[in-house]
């Protein structure tokens, strides 16, 4: 157990070594990495924001809720009190059908044609105002409102929070496809670079054979290789985020000051950051893996 | 108790060549055996399915009692351990220092690293290159090489001596050298197999003389 503890210290002390041996070839290995993950894991960074800032910032989401024709002024009271008992309603307001019909002859120009009708054809209504703006609750708002007496219809303002809804599940959609495409990107990096690794050191590989090294023992600096080199270029896609997003949040100051709202862009939690660091390496891991099974079998003496 | 038995191997390479044609050997534990013959006559072919680097068409190898030739791919590393092989082209890795050299067999059974250094410099010292532990591979005459090479082979004290043509490409005091190390070697107990055709240090260290020609044991 010991023994097997020590040769894994000693293989990753050993991937260390052979990283800063070649700074070079490292750095810009581990920056190609970098930029492959940067740009899926700055999507993310932004969808993550636009989303927080669609939630603090939208305005309030309302409905309308008509009462039927024949609901009298006692029916619009009761109503009333109902929706204040609510949860989820965080005001309402008392729209008479008087008061309806004098706005639409005032706004709309349409006062010779309300004018000749023979009676005022809208109905009373209120104007409720939703705690909630996702697209659910509000539905399932207006279901219930619906069941209520005297309640002709609700209508719903909910369309935009619909289409922010549908932009953002696109905007995952095309998150995960540019990490899919990516990840190959990463795993295709680290497979080439550990197959020319393991050309260069064809030598060493075929002597340790010779003396009794098992095909673990081999494999081993080749897989930590694989996961750190992984792993770094995680590091430097979170780094280059950072790096954007405190330019671009400079940027944002005076906008910012001029609506009179803090406007800035977060970076990843720190669950998220070890996540992604976490993916890389495993990625950077498996590419080194392909690699191990590809062309250290190849030359075996045997 | 027999260390190695060979029992009507053969070996025939892809392409029809036959090195070897129905070989029985039996080499006891601590014996000197040198094994000679013209080139191309099988002595290296024998070695390597000793020490399973190649395995046998036909017949059976068995080392302390181990069939070689049936050996599952993952019990190989572990057969190797018992052998300490030395090659005519030494297979020294130039990249690293002597001293990382003799290391490495070492590292490769997990060996306590302290430990390890001991006996590495124990090994450097067996053969006469302890002042050069730092020096690198390539900077070491031919002779030095090989005795490195030897170095490394005894470093993590295996039973069995391998090796081929130790003394192929050197001169005559070079080659005693050589030659008084693997008596040492023989003296204390370890199985040594040599391929050589060099009879002047079989004069010297007269050990069992195995002819081989064309595949087939000639004299024993």
């Amino acid at each position: 157990m010991i023994s097997w503890l020590s040769a894994h210290r000693r293989a990753c002390a050993g991937t260390l070594a052979r990283l800063v041996r070649a700074p070079l070839a490292s750095l810009f290995n581990i920056a190609v990495i970098g930029t492959a993950l940067a740009l899926p894991l700055g999507f993310y960074v932004v969808l993550a924001n636009l989303q927080g800032l669609a939630r603090d910032y939208s305005p309030q989401p309302q409905l309308s809720v008509f009462l039927a024709p024949d609901a009298t002024a006692a029916d619009a009271r009761a109503t009333g009190d109902r929706l204040k008992g609510r949860s989820g309603v965080t005001a309402s307001r008392f729209v008479s059908r008087a008061e309806a019909l004098e706005t639409l002859k005032s706004r709309t120009g349409l006062a010779d044609i309300i004018a000749g009708l023979p009676g005022n054809p809208l109905p009373d209504a209120w104007v409720v105002t939703a705690a909630g703006a996702d697209a659910a609750t509000l539905d399932a708002l207006r279901a219930d409102i619906r069941q209520w007496p005297k309640v002709a219809e609700v209508h719903v303002d909910s369309d935009w929070a619909r289409r922010l809804d549908s932009l953002l599940a696109l905007g995952r959609h095309a998150v995960l496809m540019l990490a899919t495409a990516l990840a190959f990107a990463l795993v295709a990096v680290t497979f080439n670079t550990i197959r020319l690794q393991i050309l260069t050191q064809r030598d060493e590989i075929e002597v340790a054979k010779l003396i009794g090294a098992t095909d673990g023992w081999i494999r081993r600096p080749f897989l930590y290789f694989g996961a750190v080199t992984g792993a770094a270029g995680g590091a430097a896609a979170w780094l280059m985020i950072w790096g954007a997003l405190a330019i671009f949040n400079g940027r944002l100051q005076p906008l910012s000051a001029l609506y009179g709202i803090p406007l800035q862009l977060n970076h990843l939690n720190g669950g998220d950051s070890v996540a992604a660091l976490l993916f890389a390496a495993v990625l950077g891991w498996f590419g080194a893996w392909l690699s191990v099974r590809r062309h250290l079998g190849a030359h075996d003496p045997l | 108790m027999s260390h190695i038995t060979l029992s009507r191997v053969s070996k025939r390479y892809p392409g029809g060549h036959e090195a070897l044609g129905g070989v029985s050997l039996d080499i006891g534990s601590g014996e000197m055996v040198f094994i000679t013959g013209h080139s191309g006559a099988g002595k290296s072919t024998l070695l390597k399915l000793i020490a399973a680097i190649e395995r046998p068409t036909a017949g059976s190898v068995l080392v302390n009692g181990q069939n070689v030739g049936t050996l599952r791919a993952r019990g190989i590393p572990y057969l190797r351990r018992n052998f300490g092989l030395v090659f005519q082209d030494h297979k020294l890795l130039f990249d690293r220092s002597v001293f990382d050299n003799v290391m490495l067999p070492l590292e490769i059974t997990g060996f306590d690293r302290r430990e390890g250094a001991r006996r590495a410099r124990a090994a450097l010292d067996k053969v006469g290159l302890l002042h050069k532990e730092k020096a690198r591979p390539i900077t070491l005459s031919g002779g030095e090489q090989q005795r490195l090479c030897i170095a490394r082979a005894i470093v993590h004290r295996p039973s069995i001596l391998l090796a081929d043509e130790p003394t192929g490409n050197l001169d005559a005091g070079y080659a005693a050298e050589i030659g008084e190390l693997f008596r040492d070697f023989h003296q204390v107990g370890v199985t040594v197999v040599l391929a050589t055709h060099d009879m002047q240090l079989a004069a010297r260290l007269q050990p069992r003389l195995i002819e081989i020609r064309g595949g087939r044991i000639h004299h024993d």
